[in-house]
């Protein structure tokens, strides 16, 4: 199983200098095993900290509450990781969500079945990830401006389309979607599950993976071995976008309806759990599980809060704070 | 002996003509006439800026060149990308050594070449394999790096060359190129580099060498191209020239 240190030198030799393995309290005190682990560490910190504090919080039922509530935030962040991967970001996300739930709506709302609008919602995000890809690869316009304006641009999209007024979903395969589950999961949290699956094999497994942390690494060396690092780029804003397409499908499931309204915390979330997740903001370094435990800790941050009767209020602040924190631990990567 | 008069030979593996290649107001070089025969090794010298890793760039499909025709293998053959060209049979050691600060020893290694394994319609990296292949082609060459799944990035500035050569090498290429091999590399590895150099010419690999070292030139090439100023200004056989005359070409002192 890969871990954010699998690419990490292993004690395999080529030459004739042996490499032991680090001792654990060697280990223990270094601190790039910390930055390497701090979504790990976070999460297992947070449940003891919150379990302490307010047993419900380790009950069955809020457990699978949290799974559920972290899905739409995990996919979001592998979609996030992938650009982010090729040096990138999609300021897009959130946007992207609000379109895709907006056109599933109005499609339904036509009538022409929840199938298709899914379809459709999924192809129209997709299409936003590949713009960008376009844009910035063609134009080569820096990530975030390209995606600050398509973040723009989608809004004002979403708001035509929908008139600024939320659309009604009331569709059985949606509300099986949300509510119902297999063995001890919710749908959501197996989509979330599936989501992590293929992508954790799509980048540790396939030669695009490697050519996606080759163009994010040094897109000039990249370039000169032959690699399109156009086409990755492209391809892993596709991706993000495809991305937010499945997550408007769990938002809309969740609330029953499409509203013209971007949930910035998503967005801005998704980009601290990738961090917290050991990726570099670089690029040339990631992994799925790290920035997948990353949401998860987010969102457990929030739900143990809320038990505690911590105002919403401070929840932006507690989670800015933890960002923060793990950006300065990811220093001594270096 | 003026380049200018040289057309390209049926025993060129590659050769151009007229090849220019401007980077907005700056001329790398213009009207560049080359070729390396097959089997051979060529060299390529000049001074700093001459324009010798922009041509040899441009050969290898990494540059697009603005003017001019490029043959290889006997073919009228502009590469449009780097890939084309490894496809081809062109393997490059580029002057900044093209690896991935990121990437493990055998990643850089199998870059773009990877070996993979198919399942169905989908095909997976067959690490092992690759790790496998990575070890020996490190210890044919008796290149020692502390661990192929090492990065790249932790390694020095001669393990980190003697790891791009191996790449251009390591893959039964028709024509390998080096821009500048043994530029970081101690005695001993440069050396290993020079025969290295030597036994893929007696396997007729043919090889194009950069190199500011001309006493290593003259030591392993056959024949020699002097650039200056971004012109091909002359080309003599190694074996007819001496030290004084290739300083002399280099730095227009005729
Ligand atoms: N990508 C580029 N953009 C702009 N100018 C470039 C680029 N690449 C090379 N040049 C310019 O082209 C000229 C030739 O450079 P080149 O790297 O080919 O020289 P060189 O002969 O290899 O020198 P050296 O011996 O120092 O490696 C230089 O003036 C350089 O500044
Ligand atoms: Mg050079």
């Amino acid at each position: 199983m890969s871990t954010p240190s699998d690419n990490a030198p292993a004690a395999h030799s080529a030459g004739a200098a042996e490499e032991s393995r680090p001792s654990l309290s060697a280990l223990l005190l270094d601190p790039s095993f910390w930055a390497d682990w701090a979504s790990v560490v976070g999460l297992v910190g947070l449940v003891i900290v919150f379990g302490i504090a307010q047993p419900v919080f380790l009950s069955v039922a809020n457990l699978q509450a949290l799974l559920l509530a972290a899905a739409i935030l995990v996919v979001l962040s592998i979609g996030q990781t992938f650009v982010i991967a090729t040096s990138g970001i999609d300021l897009s996300l959130a946007a992207a969500v609000m379109l895709g739930a907006i056109i599933l709506g109005l499609v339904n709302a036509a009538g022409y079945g929840i199938f298709i609008a899914c379809v459709l919602a999924v192809a129209a995000t997709s299409a936003v990830g590949f713009f960008n890809g376009l844009i910035i690869t063609a134009g080569k316009i820096p990530d975030f401006v390209v995606t600050l304006g398509t973040l723009s641009g989608i809004t004002g999209l979403g708001l035509i389309l929908s008139g600024g007024e939320p659309t009604m979903v009331g569709s059985t395969f949606l509300l099986r979607l949300a509510s119902g589950s297999f063995g001890p999961f919710g749908y959501p949290v197996w989509v979330a599950i599936s989501a992590v699956v293929v992508a954790h094999i799509a980048l540790y497994h396939t030669r695009f993976g490697v050519h996606l942390l080759a163009t994010g690494g040094q897109a000039e060396s990249a370039g000169a071995l032959g690699i399109r690092t156009n086409r990755v780029k492209i391809a892993a804003y596709t991706i993000s976008g495809f991305c937010a397409g499945i997550a408007s499908l769990l938002l809309v499931a969740r609330i029953g309806s499409a509203e013209p309204l971007i949930n910035t915390s998503l967005l801005l979330n998704s980009v601290a759990a990738v961090v917290l997740g050991g990726v570099s903001l670089f690029g040339g370094r990631a992994s799925i599980l790290g920035p997948a435990i990353g949401a998860l800790m987010l969102t457990a941050l929030v739900n143990g809060l809320t038990l505690l009767n911590v105002s919403a209020f401070y929840q932006p602040l507690a989670v800015g704070a933890i960002v923060v924190l793990a950006a300065l631990i990811m220093r001594y990567q270096k | 002996m003026s380049a200018a008069n040289h057309i390209p030979a049926s025993d060129a593996i590659i050769a151009c003509e007229g090849l220019s290649k401007h980077f907005g107001g700056i001329r790398a070089f213009t009207d560049v006439a080359f070729q390396a025969r097959r089997g051979e090794v060529t060299a390529v010298i000049g001074d700093n800026g001459a324009g010798k890793s922009t041509l040899i760039r441009s050969l290898v499909g990494v540059h697009q060149p603005d003017a001019g025709n490029l043959f290889f293998d006997g073919r009228a053959r502009p590469f449009a990308n780097p890939d084309e060209a490894r496809k081809a049979g062109i393997e490059t050691v580029h002057q900044n050594l093209a690896l991935i600060d990121e990437l493990t020893v055998a990643q850089n290694l199998f870059l773009n070449r990877e070996i993979v394994r198919r399942v169905g319609p989908f095909a997976f990296l067959d690490r092992k394999a690759m790790k496998r292949e990575a070890r020996s082609m490190l210890s044919r060459l008796s290149i020692n790096v502390p661990s192929i799944n090492q990065r790249v990035r932790r390694l020095s500035g001669g393990q980190r060359q003697a790891i791009s050569i191996c790449r251009a090498v390591g893959s039964g290429a028709k024509l390998v190129v080096m821009d500048e091999p043994t530029a970081a590399l101690g005695v001993q590895e440069t050396a290993n580099v020079e025969a290295l150099i030597r036994r893929l010419r007696e396997q007729s690999v043919s090889v194009i060498l950069v190199s500011h070292n001309l006493d290593q030139v003259r030591r392993l090439s056959d024949q020699i191209w002097v650039m200056r100023a971004g012109k091909m200004v002359a080309t003599v056989r190694a074996s007819e020239t001496s030290g004084n005359e290739l300083v002399a070409l280099v730095t227009g002192a005729v």
